[in-house]
């Protein structure tokens, strides 16, 4: 049976990169000895799909993992026989079971909302200055970067693919229609940080458009006149979404909630 | 978050950085204020190979089943971050506390290859500690060495407070003991290694002068301090089914070298080759008991979550449970996605069987190790391997589907001539026609020959330790030789030959059976800039060529000399069982080109009986005599 794990990603871990995580969950699955289903031949595999490939030295309180397997418990107790083999950093936070029917995580992924914080010790804008920065450079009608590939440089405009923004996590979740989510027991892995400097910002994700918070720092930093350090920000994923009904009504839908 | 040493934007400048943050899974975690003793463990090679080594991970097991004892690894900076540590200062740490290793009690260095030696001492400078054992302060941690590289200690001697020569199951506990009394008492760092100094199996170099004749050979190895013992007896664990062996190894996130479970199966081997080290300094054999085994497999491969396990042993085809042990293995975990590897199997009619339940024939290949091309030679160093052997052995297993045969072989072994040389190739292609006496429509496409040559390099403890090694340009016209042989055979394009670099195995000889006098040249080399010499990318042979140079010294004096039987060898000092009588009549039987049976078929006095039990009394010798 088709099933969707939510988990997050944290303190050390963060360095761990995707396929390494991946064996982490095969290795994991076979501690916790479910009954997880293989393909067929002298190397077999575990049947997995991740959602959305986290970079390295990213956090998330919201990773999504799909998994067959031929028997399983109750949500309940998977979530629990996983945590107790699993690392602190990476905790498995849902488990759902899917219709036979559903598509996999991969192939539905249309957003996904990060905050994104700068660390202490870098030089960057006040932070009154940087809210009142931010929000003049989204409110430009269009923010146009360039795009190297190894043929060419397209100039792309970005903006459309910024969903939504925002400086407290309350306004924020309000912008997306997810206010639900702030009264939900939820603590977040996220680190944090004395300057207290931070924006939520909800993105293009998948294959069909894609746009990374790093490009929206970059252009932001262009924006502003000052040095984009690569190093200076942290970047934590809260939600990858899909999105439900039909192109003229669209909604965005954690993957986790998607039927 | 959690701290680490390295901070974020280091983290993220360097190649794999999940080398250096811990927090693996089964990892042991202890409050530091409930400690009395920090031990660190290191491996001085990179992450994934370190992480590789069965002998930490049980040692790692064993220090912390006590409750007064952390024990944390290291392993060695790879080169991106050892410029990072050193430009910003950074002291080396453990990876489970993040904390600096000079605050350790312990730094515990596994000696597994001779390559590793600058690795050492890059160990060493990161950390903080003095190069030089006699550098050292109150304050500095104790610096010991360990494995199989300390049956001659004699070139890193001046590194080290003090080696431990044997099996690490046997006398940490006491030695952890007299520390944790000595820390109480508050003695000094000298009254503590005079204590130890008195345990069996344990050798301090500051403790031992060593005299030269003006031929530069040892004179005499003297003891200056009343505690050192005239000879260090390495130390032996007889009970290998009631011993430390780890339930729950830490399981790294990256991958490692070996990625998999390892089960030894038994220590020692009855084979006797004359080349072989491990087959002479860890006899007697000793077998866990399959239940041991059954038991452990079990639990690992549940508290790892690993896909692979693999039998490890010198010799697996001689374990007498191998094929209850096997079988087992394949029934219980087979069906649940293990892969089951056995290397250093004998290839007959119950490895065929195996290997057919447990690969892909199509994409697996047949191992021999014939190590001679000619059975002259293969009689010299008493090899057992009969060209019969393996061709019965290759005809059933292409019989059965498997097209690809890997060959093993060392050059320069002793009393070599052309015609053993020749014989690789002709050998090789011996192999290459028995496929093609199988009627065409009953193969598996065209067979496949992988030959690869090593060069034999002398080791201490070892029939073969007076031997005169070849030179560099002696090897090279060796591999020319063969090169050419190989191009004249029916079968040349079935038949790939590999080689190794020389110089690499020269300057192994010179450490293998070196004396104190090379440290300076290592400590000089490693002060040049080399570091991580077993990377063929990093080494660098004309810094140690003139590191040599530079401290009078002759690689030709270490390596292509053949030594009498009266020399005071550098590692004279240690007992392993394995007595020096034994060790030169195995070598004039050699050069008289007989064999000498196995320990399952008779006992050979060896020496190793000393240590009462193994397979000296398996009671196999008298049904065998009668």
């Amino acid at each position: 049976m088709k099933t969707r794990l939510k988990f997050t990603k944290s303190g050390p871990l963060k360095f761990i990169g995707h396929l390494d995580v991946m064996r982490y969950f095969q290795k994991a699955i076979r501690r916790a000895e479910l009954d997880v289903e293989y393909s067929q031949g002298y190397s077999p595999h575990q049947l997995m799909s991740f959602a959305a490939p986290l970079g390295v030295g990213l956090t998330s309180d919201g990773e999504y993992l799909d998994v067959q397997f031929h028997t399983c418990d109750a949500p309940k107790i998977m979530v629990e026989k996983l945590n107790a083999v699993m690392a602190e950093d990476i905790q498995i936070v849902d488990f759902k079971i899917l219709p036979d029917t559903s598509k996999n995580a991969m192939s539905i992924v249309a957003a996904a909302d990060y905050l994104v914080s700068i660390k202490d010790g870098y030089s960057f804008l006040e932070k009154e200055l940087f809210e009142i920065k931010f929000k003049e450079f989204y409110l430009q009608n269009s923010i146009n970067i360039t795009k190297k590939t190894k043929k060419s440089e397209n100039e792309v405009d970005i903006k459309p693919f910024i969903y939504s923004y925002g400086f407290l996590q309350k306004d924020f979740f309000d912008s997306i229609g997810q206010s639900g989510a702030m009264n939900q027991d939820f603590s977040s892995v996220a680190e944090t940080y004395k300057n207290g400097i931070r924006v939520f910002m909800q993105l293009a994700t998948g294959s069909v458009n894609n746009l990374k918070p790093e490009l929206v720092m970059e252009a932001f930093c262009q924006y502003a006149g000052i040095e984009y350090n690569t190093f200076a920000y942290q970047i934590h994923r809260m939600e990858v979404y899909a999105a439900c009904g039909n192109d003229s009504d669209q909604t965005l839908v954690p993957l986790n909630q998607v039927l | 978050m959690k701290k680490l040493a390295l901070s974020d934007e280091i983290l993220m400048t360097i190649e794999k950085p999940a080398r250096y943050i811990g927090n693996e899974i089964n990892i042991v975690k202890k409050e530091l204020d409930k400690i009395e003793i920090r031990f660190c463990m290191c491996f001085p090679d990179v992450y994934e190979i370190g992480m590789s080594h069965l002998g930490i991970q049980i040692l790692y097991d064993m220090f912390n089943r006590r409750e007064d004892t952390y024990c944390e690894r290291v392993y060695s900076p790879w080169v991106d971050l050892d410029k990072i540590m050193r430009e910003k200062k950074i002291p080396l740490f453990a990876l489970e506390s993040q904390d600096p290793i000079k605050e350790f009690d312990f730094l515990g260095i596994t000696l597994q290859y001779e390559m590793c030696y600058t690795n050492i001492l890059q160990i060493l400078e990161l950390s903080q500690i003095p190069i030089y054992a006699k550098d050292r302060s109150e304050e500095d941690p104790f610096v010991l060495g360990g494995g199989p590289c300390t049956y001659n200690p004699e070139p890193i001697a001046d590194f080290f407070d003090f080696f431990y020569i044997g099996e690490g199951e046997v006398i940490y506990d006491e030695l952890l003991d007299l520390y944790k009394e000595h820390k109480k008492q508050g003695g000094t760092r000298r009254e503590f290694l005079e204590k130890i100094a008195e345990l069996d199996g344990i050798y301090v170099p500051s403790f031992y002068d060593i005299e030269y004749k003006d031929d530069l050979t040892i004179a005499s190895i003297t003891k200056n301090n009343p505690h050192a013992k005239d000879s260090v007896k390495r130390v032996v664990e007889m009970n290998m089914s009631e011993t430390y062996y780890p339930k729950n190894p830490v399981v790294p996130y990256i991958k490692a070298t070996q990625d998999r479970v390892v089960l030894e199966i038994q220590r020692g081997c009855i084979r006797g080759c004359r080349f072989c080290q491990a087959g002479m300094v860890y006899r007697p054999t000793r077998e866990r008991s399959v239940e041991f085994l059954k038991e452990y497999a079990k639990s690992m491969l549940k508290a790892t979550g690993h896909e692979e396990i693999s039998l490890s042993s010198l010799s697996s085809s001689d374990y007498s449970g191998l094929q209850e042990l096997v079988y087992y293995l394949i029934d219980e975990f087979g069906t649940k996605g293990v892969n089951i590897s056995l290397p250093s199997l004998r290839i007959d009619a119950f490895a065929l069987d195996v290997m057919s339940k447990v690969q892909d024939v199509k994409k697996s290949s047949l191992t021999f190790a014939p190590e001679a091309g000619s059975q002259r030679l293969r009689d010299v160093v008493n090899k057992g391997l009969t060209e019969e052997a393996i061709l019965k052995g290759a005809l059933e297993a292409f019989q059965s589907g498997w097209n690809r045969v890997k060959l093993y072989f060392m050059m320069g072994l002793p009393t070599e001539t052309e015609e053993d040389i020749e014989g690789i190739a002709i050998l090789s292609d011996k192999i290459a026609r028995e496929y093609y006496t199988i009627p065409k429509d009953q193969r598996n496409g065209k067979v496949s020959i992988v030959s690869s040559t090593s060069f034999f390099v002398p080791k201490p403890f070892t029939p073969f330790q007076w031997v005169r090694m070849n030179t560099t340009e002696e090897y090279l016209s060796k591999q020319h030789l063969l090169r050419s042989k190989m191009n004249e055979q029916l079968n040349r394009k079935s038949i790939k030959y590999n080689w190794h670099e020389a110089e690499l195995s020269i300057l192994e000889g010179v450490f293998a059976r070196g004396d104190r006098k090379v440290s300076k040249v290592i400590y000089d080399a490693y002060k040049a800039g080399c570091l991580y010499d077993s990377w063929s990318e990093h080494f660098k042979y004309d810094l140690w060529i003139k590191a040599f140079e530079e401290n009078g010294l002759s690689i030709a004096f270490y390596t292509s000399r053949e030594r009498e039987l009266e020399e005071i060898l550098p590692w004279e000092f240690i007992d392993v069982g394995v007595t020096k009588e034994f060790l030169w009549r195995e070598y004039s039987r050699a050069k008289a080109e007989k064999v000498t049976p196995n320990c399952k078929l008779g006992c050979a006095n060896c020496g190793a009986k000393v240590f009462n039990g193994g397979v000296c009394f398996d009671g196999v010798l008298q049904e065998v005599s009668q």
